[in-house]
């Protein structure tokens, strides 16, 4: 059961730094995508031969290969959803800086625009 | 149009969202006293941007709403690219302020030579204020005295005066209300010197039904939080 637990609550503290540091995007990209490619292989062997995922939970010192599925799920959200909120929040900055540019931008019915 | 005198060197920012009935008089008002009065057009879906043209106000459009934070922070940007203003008053556009009390403001920047001038409706005297938003402004006040550092009686006022100094030192970032917060606790790090004038709000039945609802505080302190954290 260590393992698990090491493995989950180091994790969750990897969560709690991303909140924190926001640069780190390319980062972030090449974590999707690496997921992806193991992802897809590793739910082929899964469905194949279920069996595995028991195997694979033994490993890490869970009981049911069903339990060790559900931690990776609640892991691939959380970092799914603060990897979404980011770029959101980011998206948003963009959006105030493009907004004021044109506000601020010369236009002709703008009174006193030829003072700048 | 308007005695401007020695307000020539004043820019006056009012944020504008969605404020036709209230608008028109406010710059009326304004322009009584400041020749210059810019209207920052918050992505209004009414008729506020042409209503406040009509009256002589100078008008900078966001092309979609954007938050008070962000229409105050482009009304900056305005005075520092557009014009040599050396104070700007930020003014809000439900009529919830008395201009005298804005004179009365830039008079104490020019005579102090402080770069922020705040106004307090605590100490001054307020009509009907609400009992639970009193509260909740006498909570905000309390966590911004504490984490910005600063001797203020009221930090959710809309009414400011800031000279050059200040509006080249501050830059306000936060989402919705948030920024109140941020633009004092920019006060103290970036060596600026600031006092405080006591001031009349006019509590009137539209700027209670315009204004933030006391729930709203639950998302400042979410939103001040996280930068704290972040900065950190």
């Amino acid at each position: 059961m260590i393992v698990i637990k090491v493995l989950l609550i180091s994790a969750t503290l990897l969560f709690g730094l991303m909140t924190l540091r926001e640069r780190q995007l390319a980062t972030h990209q090449a974590v999707r995508r690496i997921a992806l490619l193991v992802l897809v292989p590793v739910g082929i062997v899964a469905v194949a031969f279920p069996d595995t995922t028991v195997w694979a939970a033994h490993l890490v010192g869970v009981k049911r290969g069903t339990d060790l599925l559900l931690y990776i799920f609640v892991m691939t959200f959380l970092f799914t959803t603060l990897a979404t909120y980011q770029r959101l929040h980011r998206v948003e900055r963009q959006l105030v800086e493009l907004t004021r540019e044109l506000a601020l931008r010369p236009e002709p019915d703008h009174q006193r625009e030829s003072a700048r | 149009m308007g005695n401007g005198g020695s307000y020539d060197d004043v820019c006056v920012i009012v944020p504008v969202y969605n404020e036709a009935t209230t608008i028109a008089d406010v710059v009326v008002s304004l322009r009584a006293r400041f020749a210059d009065v810019v209207c920052v057009d918050d992505g209004s879906s009414d008729e506020s941007a042409a209503i406040a043209r009509a009256a002589g106000a100078t008008v900078v459009r966001h092309a979609i709403n954007q938050g008070q934070g962000a229409a105050l922070q482009t009304g900056f940007d305005h005075v520092l690219r557009n014009t040599d203003a050396t104070y700007v008053v930020t003014f809000d556009a439900d009529g919830q302020h008395v201009v005298e009390d804005a004179v009365r403001m830039v008079d104490t920047a020019r005579a102090e030579g402080v770069d922020v001038v705040l106004a307090s409706r605590f100490t001054g005297t307020s009509t009907e204020m609400p009992a639970v938003r009193r509260l909740v402004l006498k909570a905000g006040t309390g966590f911004t005295r504490w984490s910005a550092k600063l001797e203020v009686t009221d930090t959710h006022n809309g009414l400011r005066v800031l000279n050059r100094t200040a509006l080249r030192r501050i830059r306000l970032t936060m989402p919705r209300m948030a920024y109140a917060s941020e633009l004092l606790s920019a006060i103290v790090p970036n060596g600026l010197s600031y006092t405080e004038v006591s001031t009349t709000v006019n509590y009137t039945e539209y700027s209670r039904a315009k204004g933030q609802t006391n729930l709203n505080a639950v998302n400042i302190l979410f939103d001040l939080a996280v930068r704290r954290m972040r900065a950190s």
